[in-house]
């Protein structure tokens, strides 16, 4: 009986795994291997059930990688890949560099402000992720909030163009995720024993080299699944460089959009969602593999 | 102070004058905000000492610890290291190690990494620092586990690491905050020993921070007991078990029994008390209290004696036992007077079979010598 139940519970999650991420991947995977065909859907071949066996094979035997040869040839998919990562790249870097302090500043707050602190990196959340991007083109656009103050300091005669170029997307990407980074790495840092920094520091390192070799060391595993955190959705995000990017800004997640919407070619985007996932299943893995060397360390 | 006999004492520097203090708290005072950690604090420890701070949670022993190592500055007065001011000295530059009370070996580091890790930061040469840590490993047993983390050793092991890191730098100074304190009581007894060893081989000037009074009579040249920021008495664990200065002091150290009484009168070094306890005690003590002003006896259960009829000498009182507790080496009753007052008493249990103990529901007797005891004024 209790074998049975303890089977059932692990069914479960496997289950749902199976049919709402295998499944869909398999359908995506089998989309990027078709052709495009005018028609609803807009793919060959289809499946007939009615043809039986053989009919199946006959249509698996359709199946190309025709798609994948075509985005290698083609440098715009090259460019707009190149150019995701390159921005989600900088945008972890950057997110890092404010995420770090602030979570470091949190985890050494009073315990009774931390809390308080902590609402205060989730607040944000409570608003439509759409909504706070649509804002920040009120504060970039060539007579919003951010010109006018610097107009009325004095900074600049002119107002910047800051709306429609890649350094709104930067600057949309780091606020939108930065909870994503804050929130691991105040989760090791807070973990953290304060007396270790003193032991450091007793054996003959200076505040900074106890920092480096103590609080930056141990907080490796926080900083590396912020990083993922916010790295992986920064490459296929959409809306950020949809709506604060130009006309010049590639990313995949708009190549995609165009592809799929506006061309109507699912086997093109489904190969490049293929491609995508293909490249950030890397540092998944390599995260997964540090994720298993530090919990194996704690134990 | 009151003689305690031909005690024989092979170091005792603090008796001489003329010998220099290696650490000298002059006035410290420390505040945190509004709480007043430390009041006006002055405290010498001598070379190659073994110091205790005792006292209960919360009285600043632990403070006084931290400004040593250079984690909390006083807010006012100076420490001196031999002679050196340590006042803007950060902790990286004092000559001192901290074994910290929960260890705070690195997680992410053998035992060997931890241990060395002092001696790397001072740019010792490899192979001395090779050799220092082997040494290290063997002094404290674990030459084997050099290789393992922290998180794959016993709390024994992983204490005998933090010893091992705190004395690998050789520090004149070590300081110790509540080194034994998560460590079950076998464990603790033996380390006891280990950690005197070691302090005996290595010559070094121990400060140790504990609230258990057994740990810091059995280890320590001399107590400083604590409270509330002030040092209550400072002595030989002989001098603040047998002579406490105060009723704190008698009451955190050991068990004791307080008689309060009213001084009746003083003569040829004779204190005489009228208790409300329904008997006279006489004290020597060759101070001079003034008639009428009220003290307390403090008189530890081990010096008093029970018996069934009455004593010949005075300092004698009737009652029954209450309490009987049986421990194999002795027995503790609590004996009810006549009065009304409960009394601890102990007794050696020197034959193998007790023919004939006192037991429940009789008249018995307590009585103790007139140096048995100490009188308290504060």
């Amino acid at each position: 009986m209790g074998n049975a139940f303890r089977r059932i519970t692990i069914f479960i999650p496997y289950f749902w795994l199976l049919v709402f991420f295998l499944l869909p991947f398999l359908i995506v995977f089998r989309i990027s291997l078709s052709i495009l065909e005018y028609g609803s859907p807009p793919y060959v071949p289809q499946f007939d059930l009615s043809a039986g066996w053989s009919g199946f094979w006959d249509n698996l035997r359709l199946l190309n990688f025709e798609n994948y040869q075509f985005l290698a040839t083609d440098a715009l998919y090259r460019n707009a890949y190149i150019s995701s990562l390159t921005i989600a790249f900088f945008s972890t870097l950057m997110t890092l560099a404010i995420g770090f302090p602030l979570a470091y500043g949190m985890a050494r707050a009073s315990e009774g402000l931390r809390p308080i602190l902590l609402m205060l990196v989730i607040l944000p959340f409570w608003t439509s992720f759409l909504i706070r991007v649509y804002a920040w083109i009120g504060i970039l656009k060539p007579e919003g909030l951010l010109n006018q103050l610097l107009l009325w300091l004095g900074v600049i005669d002119a107002p910047l163009t800051i709306l429609n170029t890649n350094t709104a997307v930067y600057i949309g990407i780091v606020y939108s995720y930065l909870p994503f980074m804050v929130l691991p790495i105040y989760a090791t840092l807070e973990k953290l024993d304060y007396a270790l920094i003193e032991a450091a520091q007793d054996l003959g390192c200076t505040a900074l080299a106890a920092f480096w070799k103590v609080t930056l060391r141990l907080s490796v595993p926080g900083i590396a699944a912020g990083c993922l955190l916010v790295f992986i959705p920064a490459v296929g995000e959409f809306v950020i460089p949809d709506l604060l990017g130009g006309s010049r800004t590639l990313m995949i997640g708009k190549v995609l959009w165009t592809e799929f919407f506006n061309n109507g070619d699912w086997t093109i985007s489904s190969a490049l969602a293929m491609v995508l996932l293909t490249v950030l299943v890397v540092p998944i893995v390599l995260f997964q593999n540090a994720q298993a060397k530090a919990t194996e360390r704690q134990k | 102070m009151k003689s305690l006999g031909n005690v024989r004492r092979s170091y005792a520097p603090w008796e001489d004058p003329e010998a220099k203090p290696y650490i000298r708290f002059d006035k410290i005072t420390k505040r945190f905000g509004d709480f007043i950690a430390i009041q006006d604090l002055s405290l010498d420890v001598y070379e190659r000492e073994f110091f205790s701070l005792l006292g209960p949670s919360g009285c600043g022993k632990t403070t006084l610890l931290r400004m040593l190592a250079g984690f909390e500055e006083p807010t006012s007065g100076e420490i001196y290291l031999d002679g050196q001011p340590l006042k803007g000295v950060p902790p990286y530059k004092r000559p001192v190690n901290m074994m910290f009370q929960s260890y705070a070996l690195f997680p992410h580091m053998s035992v060997e990494a931890n241990v060395a890790f002092g001696l790397r930061q001072e740019g010792m040469a490899r192979a001395d620092i090779k050799e220092r840590v082997e040494q290290m490993l063997k002094l404290v047993k674990l030459e084997r586990f050099a290789k393992r983390k922290p998180h794959q050793l016993s709390g024994g092991q992983r204490q005998r690491v933090a010893l091992a890191r705190s004395v690998a730098k050789r520090p004149k100074l070590l300081l110790l905050d509540e080194p034994l304190g998560a460590l079950d009581k076998k464990l603790r007894e033996e380390t006891q020993f280990e950690l005197m060893d070691l302090q005996q081989e290595l010559g070094l000037t121990f400060i140790i921070v504990t609230h258990d009074q057994d740990e810091a009579m059995t280890m320590s040249d001399r107590i400083a007991v604590m409270d509330a920021g002030v040092v209550s008495q400072i002595g030989t664990p002989a001098e603040v078990y047998e002579a406490p200065n105060s009723r704190y002091v008698a009451d955190f150290i050991g068990s004791v029994n307080l008689f309060e009484g009213t001084v009746a009168g003083t003569a040829n070094g004779t204190v005489r008390l009228a208790g409300p306890d329904g008997f006279d005690i006489e004290v020597a003590d060759d101070r001079d209290f003034a008639t009428g002003s009220q003290v307390a006896l403090a008189i530890r259960p081990e010096k008093i004696t029970l018996s069934r009829h009455r004593p010949e000498s005075g300092n004698a009182a009737s009652g029954e036992a209450w309490e009987i507790a049986y421990m194999g080496d002795v027995t503790n009753y609590i004996v009810k007077l006549d009065g009304g007052k409960m009394v601890r008493a102990s007794t050696l249990n020197r034959q193998r079979s007790v023919d004939n103990p006192i037991g429940y529901d009789e008249q018995i007797w307590i009585s103790f010598a007139p140096d048995g005891g100490s009188l308290l004024d504060e």
